[in-house]
C-alpha cells in the first residue's frame, strides 16, 4: 500500500526572520528573487505547490 | 416449435445489443480491442442466458429456468471489474475521475449486460407469441430483437450537463495570488509566473444551474471531478505531474449555486471548452431532485 502525506505544509520560505516559527522546515531568504527561486525548487522537489501568504512568505504545500 | 433456431436468433440479437450499446466514446472506457473483447463476450453469455429463459420454461424445465437466474446474479462481478480496473488507473490520470464517476461508468457496464440479457429474453418471447407461420414468428422476433436496443438507447443514456445548466465563459481573474473565477476565489497561486499562464492561457466557466435540482445535482463533489475530468480530457492539458498548480479545479459559489472552474487547456478555445462542459454525463450517484420533496418546493 502506498502511503502519502497530502494537504501539507512541505516547507516555509520567508524573507521575515520573525513571521515564521514552528515544526516546518523554513527557509530563510534576502529577497523576493530568492523567494521565488527557492519556492520554485522545493516545489519541484516535493511534487507540491507554491502559495503565496503576501507578507513576504511562501508556503510549499502538498495537495 | 423447435427451440434451437430460437435461441440461436436471441442470442444474435442479445449480443447485436451489447455491440450496438457499446460505442466507441471519448469518455467510456474502454475503447481498446481487448476491453471489446471481454464485454461483447460478456454481453454474448448473458444474451445466451436470456435466450434459453423462455424455451426452458415452456419444456416445464423449472430447474433450468432457476438454475438461469442463479447465473444472472454473476454478472454482478462486472461492476467489480470495471470499478477496479478505472480504480487502478486512476493514479495514472493527471486529472483522475473521481469515485463518483468510476461508480457511475461501472454501473452502465453491469447495466447494459443486462440489457443484453433482456433483448434475447424478449427476442425468445416474441418468436414463441407471434402467431402465424415459424417465417413469420422469425422474422417478427427478429425485427424487434434488432431494434430493441436502439429504442432503448436514448433512454438508458441519461443526461448531460448541457441539460440542466447553461454554461458560460467567465473571465479569469487575480487578487494577488488568489484566482478568482466569478467572485470565487479558487486557489492561491504563488508563483507570478504561473499567474501569466493563467492570464494568457487559462479560461474559466461557468455552469449556472436552471433549477435546485440541477442546483443539487452540481454541488457532488464527484459530479465536479467529472467536469474537470471531462474537459482536462478533451480539451488536453497544459499540466505534468510536478505541476500541481495547473490542476483544473472546480468550486461552488455558495451564494447562488453556481460552479466555476479554471482550467489552462493545451488550446485555449471557449467553443471547445463549453462544448465539453456541456457534455459532461450527469452521474447517476450524484443526482438529487430537491423539488420532488415537499419541503424542496416550499425552498424554492
Amino acid at each position: 500500500m502506498e502511503i502519502d502525506i497530502k494537504h501539507n505544509i512541505v516547507a516555509a520560505i520567508t524573507m521575515h526572520t520573525q513571521k515564521v516559527e514552528g515544526g516546518v522546515p523554513i527557509f530563510y531568504v534576502k529577497d523576493k528573487e530568492e523567494l521565488v527561486k527557492v519556492a520554485t525548487y522545493i516545489a519541484k522537489a516535493t511534487l507540491g505547490m507554491v502559495h503565496d501568504l503576501d507578507n513576504g512568505t511562501y508556503i510549499v504545500v502538498k495537495h | 416449435m423447435n427451440s434451437v433456431p430460437v435461441v440461436v436468433l436471441s442470442i444474435l440479437t442479445g449480443t447485436w445489443a451489447r455491440i450496438y450499446l457499446l460505442r466507441i466514446d471519448y469518455r467510456i472506457y474502454p475503447s481498446y480491442p481487448q476491453g471489446y473483447v471481454i464485454h461483447v463476450m460478456l454481453g454474448a453469455i448473458a444474451a445466451f442466458l436470456g435466450a434459453v429463459a423462455v424455451p426452458a420454461i415452456i419444456s416445464k424445465d423449472y430447474q433450468a429456468a432457476t438454475f438461469l437466474a442463479l447465473a444472472a446474479t454473476q454478472f454482478r462481478e462486472i461492476r467489480t471489474l470495471e470499478r477496479e480496473t478505472l480504480s487502478n488507473m486512476e493514479a495514472t490520470e493527471l486529472v483522475p475521475r473521481g469515485k463518483a464517476y468510476i461508480e457511475g461508468i461501472a454501473r452502465v457496464f453491469e447495466a447494459r449486460n443486462y440489457l443484453a440479457l433482456l433483448t434475447a429474453l424478449l427476442t425468445s418471447l416474441t418468436a414463441y407469441l407471434t402467431p402465424g407461420a415459424t417465417a413469420v414468428k422469425f422474422g417478427c422476433a427478429l425485427i424487434f430483437g434488432a431494434l430493441l436496443p436502439v429504442l432503448i438507447r436514448p433512454v438508458v443514456q441519461g443526461q448531460v450537463i448541457g441539460d440542466v445548466a447553461d454554461v458560460e465563459i467567465a473571465p479569469i481573474e487575480f487578487d494577488g495570488p488568489m484566482l478568482i473565477v466569478a467572485d470565487v476565489r479558487i486557489m492561491n497561486i504563488g508563483l507570478e509566473t504561473v499567474r501569466q499562464v493563467y492570464r494568457k492561457q487559462g479560461l474559466g466557466v461557468i455552469i449556472k444551474p436552471r433549477n435546485p435540482n440541477a442546483t443539487a445535482t452540481l454541488a457532488n463533489v464527484g459530479q465536479r471531478q467529472a467536469i474537470a475530468h471531462d474537459a482536462a480530457g478533451q480539451l488536453g492539458i497544459h499540466k505534468d505531474i510536478d505541476e500541481p498548480d495547473y490542476t483544473p479545479l472546480v468550486r461552488r459559489q455558495i451564494s447562488t449555486g453556481c460552479v466555476v472552474m479554471a482550467i489552462v487547456p493545451s488550446e485555449p478555445q471557449p467553443e471547445a471548452l463549453l462544448t465539453a462542459v456541456r457534455n459532461v454525463p450527469i452521474l447517476e450517484g450524484a443526482r438529487k431532485k430537491p423539488l420532488a420533496s415537499r419541503a424542496g418546493r416550499l425552498v424554492d
